[in-house]
């Protein structure tokens, strides 16, 4: 293949599937399923509370090309179970990353998760430290892993957990990065500390605008496939280093940013103190203007995460 | 869940030449509708797995309205149902039908 083949048209990552986001993120026609929906490799555990099954678990793995380089893909589908993590959901991406780490083929995750399934808890979060270690592994191995969030489910509890072992995160203002989710931070918590249904607290808090601002992602893009793909093509191009100096340099600007930030009350206050130009527009501000406006004040994270 | 199951003489063969097309994803008020090409070419089995129970009489009204109208034959058609209305059923089969006849790219 020579030139990378787009589908083309606009599709708004937000609202599309796990399969549509694939579709449109690789290079056309080019995408292999592995363990697909026809092998029904479902949840043991979804029966026995008499739920709904889904015939791919509600993860679509597979291998593909990516502006004409192989790349392994794995889509999270946010709309069954919250894109939640099960046995089976957390087994196919543990597999899929060393896979990654033998074939030495990046990775490329597409995150729309509430964090573990409830009614697997148990084998839900083991599967989450398995993909945290086979991201980890893999990277190690040379191999970038990148993670894009602009889904409906956001990235929330464990899936936040794996986001931060990525080379690199690339999120829309419609995605959000967080372990706790507003609804839990409430529940635990009270309204005073964090009112769930104030929708612009809570994308001003965990919104993909704060996580670009304070080096909690990396690339900020328009809810558009074509943007997310781009940025994912820009970001297999970078380093992806994991060694224990990188990692050292983030502990200390976590620290730095600890110490600069910690007494900030709201998103706002620390728009402020980072001397963002009118920080309470921020929110408003389409995505070109935005990026203009605070690409020298965000602070990066480099390819510590 | 409950299931049922659906043997249905289906008078046109689905077109095309994909072994298997999904569409649809499980959530509330929604379905996936998985197609794979099996059975003899004027039959089209149905199985399904749904979340809201009694109404079997529902889905036996909209299987065979769509086998009727739609190129069904020869598929085995397999549907986990998170309680979708019958439109949303018969909408998702039509586009079921309609991505196994597409080409590969």
């Amino acid at each position: 293949m020579t030139a990378a083949t787009a589908n083309s048209g606009s599709l708004s990552w937000y609202e599309a599937s796990a399969r549509q986001r694939i579709e449109a993120l690789v290079d056309g026609g080019s995408f292999n399923e592995f363990i697909g929906p026809e092998l029904r490799e479902m949840s043991p555990h979804l029966s026995i509370f008499d739920l709904p099954e889904q015939f791919d678990d509600g993860i679509v793995i597979g291998r593909g090309r990516l502006d004409g380089s192989p790349v392994l893909v794995a889509a999270q589908e946010g709309r069954f179970m919250g894109g939640a993590f099960g046995e089976v959901h957390g087994a196919k991406l543990t597999g899929l990353l060393r896979a990654a780490r033998k074939l030495k083929q990046d990775v490329v995750i597409l995150f729309d998760t509430g964090g573990v399934r409830l009614q697997e808890a148990n084998a839900g979060e083991l599967a989450i430290s398995e993909i945290m270690r086979a991201v980890i592994e893999a990277r190690r191995a040379g191999v970038k892993v990148v993670g894009l969030i602009g889904g409906r489910a956001g990235c929330y509890g464990g899936g936040s957990l794996i986001a931060g072992t990525c080379s690199s995160l690339i999120i829309s203002e419609e995605g959000r990065i967080s372990v706790s989710g507003p609804e839990v931070i409430e529940t635990n918590k009270g309204v005073e500390e964090f009112d769930s249904r104030d929708r612009a607290l809570v994308w001003r808090t965990m919104g993909g605008k704060h996580r670009y601002l304070i080096g909690g992602a990396d690339k900020f893009v328009e809810d558009d496939a074509s943007a997310f793909r781009q940025a994912a093509v820009e970001a297999l191009r970078g380093r992806g280093r994991c060694d224990l100096a990188v990692l050292d340099a983030e502990q200390q600007r976590l620290e730095r940013r600890l110490r600069r930030f910690g007494e900030a009350g709201d998103a706002v206050a620390i728009w402020q103190a980072m001397s963002i130009d009118k920080p309470t527009d921020i929110p408003g501000l389409p995505t070109d203007e935005f990026r203009r406006r605070v690409a020298d004040k965000r602070e990066h994270a480099d390819d510590a995460r | 869940m409950e299931k049922l199951s659906f043997k249905l003489n289906a008078p046109t063969r689905a077109g095309g030449t994909r072994a298997q097309a999904i569409v649809g994803v499980v959530a509330s008020g929604n379905l996936e509708v998985l197609l794979e090409r099996a059975s003899p070419a004027d039959v089209c089995t149905i199985d399904i797995a749904t979340a809201a129970h009694g109404f079997g009489a529902v889905w036996d009204a909209v299987v065979r309205d769509f086998v009727a109208r739609r190129a069904a034959g020869g598929l085995r058609i397999s549907i986990n149902d998170g309680g979708a209305r019958p439109d949303t059923v018969a909408l998702r089969l039509a586009q079921g039908v309609r991505l196994i006849e597409e080409r590969e790219a």
